[in-house]
């Protein structure tokens, strides 16, 4: 298997990331997954998953001043079946624990998942019998963001750190396209973790 | 009622456009973020840095107020003493181990405050986030500044 290189292209989303997907990846796959990868990244629906103050920041992330929309993140969905990424923004109890769970299940395959701010990542100050002390426990968290909360422009870094994982993800076979979850089954464990 | 096509349609069309034409003048307002930052204001509390003094000595003294003051517990210092041979701080003691759990951490500063030596300092840089846990445990190596002279490429002051 040839070495892996990694092309990390910061902070230009709309360049396409060829690099490593055209080395040894798939070859029936090539040109259509780098195609796939382009149209994932680059329209990636967040799904309103505001728990707390963080909340407030990701709404003053899609407004003027900063405009989540140069990114195709801007449409917010309030269902889970129409979004692909979810941004746990806040502090997650353990009460919201199993709902938080059931709506990630609810989402479509491919899905993402952002852990914005210290609450949602670690539990922050919130060393308590209350609050989960990391949403990973209960979802495969792909990105997070540190901050307390993070201010609108480390949440962007944040998507466009998502959007890059997202354009160097390489499928070795048709079942990691994900093309759709009808045919393909969800995700077991392992492959989340790999 | 009967929808007449200049009431109902034509004139509401036009008066929306002609807002969108008065709103053309305005400043534009949206900040280019990956390609242009904002400026940040001068109090701003991001990502920490361990300071040298100009000789090049660290000026952490390895005393853990920081890691006491700290509300979210993030902060890890383990002290070891300075000989006349291996000398890293001003001080008797320094920091042997110094990490900072920045996926915990909620940047309120109090470390800042607490320090007696001016020892940890909270920069601009936001641009932390990151894929996996492990790498959010920020050792003395990521912390510490180079020595006096050459430029901290990642933190800058």
């Amino acid at each position: 298997m040839p070495k892996r290189i990694e092309t990390i292209v910061l902070h230009d989303s709309s360049t396409p990331v060829f690099g490593d997907t055209q080395k040894g990846g798939n070859v029936v796959l090539t040109t259509v997954d780098t195609l796939l990868k382009q149209a994932r990244a680059n329209s990636l629906w967040p799904l309103t998953f505001g728990l707390a103050c963080c909340a407030i920041e990701m709404m003053s992330t899609v407004a003027a001043r900063f405009d989540l929309a140069r990114f195709g993140s801007e449409a917010f969905r309030a269902t889970p079946r129409q979004a692909d990424v979810m941004i746990i923004a806040g502090r997650l109890s353990k009460k919201m624990a199993p709902v938080l769970r059931q709506i990630y299940d609810q989402m479509p395959e491919p899905k993402w998942v952002i852990s914005m701010g210290a609450c949602a990542s670690s539990g922050g100050v919130y060393n308590n019998y209350a609050i989960v002390q990391g949403a990973d426990q209960v979802v495969p968290v792909d990105v997070y963001v540190p901050g307390c909360p993070p201010s609108p422009d480390a949440l962007i870094y944040g998507i466009l750190k998502l959007q890059e994982k997202i354009k160097r993800q390489r499928p070795d076979s048709f079942r990691d396209l994900r093309l759709a979850e009808s045919l393909t089954g969800p995700r077991t464990l392992e492959e989340v973790n790999s | 009622m009967s929808v007449s096509f200049v009431r109902d349609v034509a004139k509401p069309i036009l008066a929306g456009f002609g807002i969108t034409a008065r709103r053309l003048r305005n400043r534009k307002v949206t900040v280019m973020y990956p390609e242009h930052r904002r400026e940040q204001y001068p109090r701003t509390r991001w990502q920490h840095a361990l300071e040298r003094y100009d000789s090049g000595l660290e000026k952490c003294i390895g005393c853990s107020l920081c890691a006491g003051a700290c509300p979210a517990r993030c902060i890890y210092v383990e002290a070891a003493e300075n000989t006349d041979q291996e000398r890293y701080s001003a001080g008797e003691r320094y920091a042997k181990r110094y990490e900072i759990n920045m996926i915990r951490c909620i940047f309120c500063g109090y470390c800042q405050e607490a320090c007696p030596t001016g020892a940890i300092v909270l920069r601009k840089n936001f641009e932390l986030a990151d894929y996996k846990r492990e790498d959010f445990i920020y050792t003395k190596e990521r912390l510490l500044d180079p020595m006096p002279g050459r430029p901290n490429p990642v933190n800058p002051k």
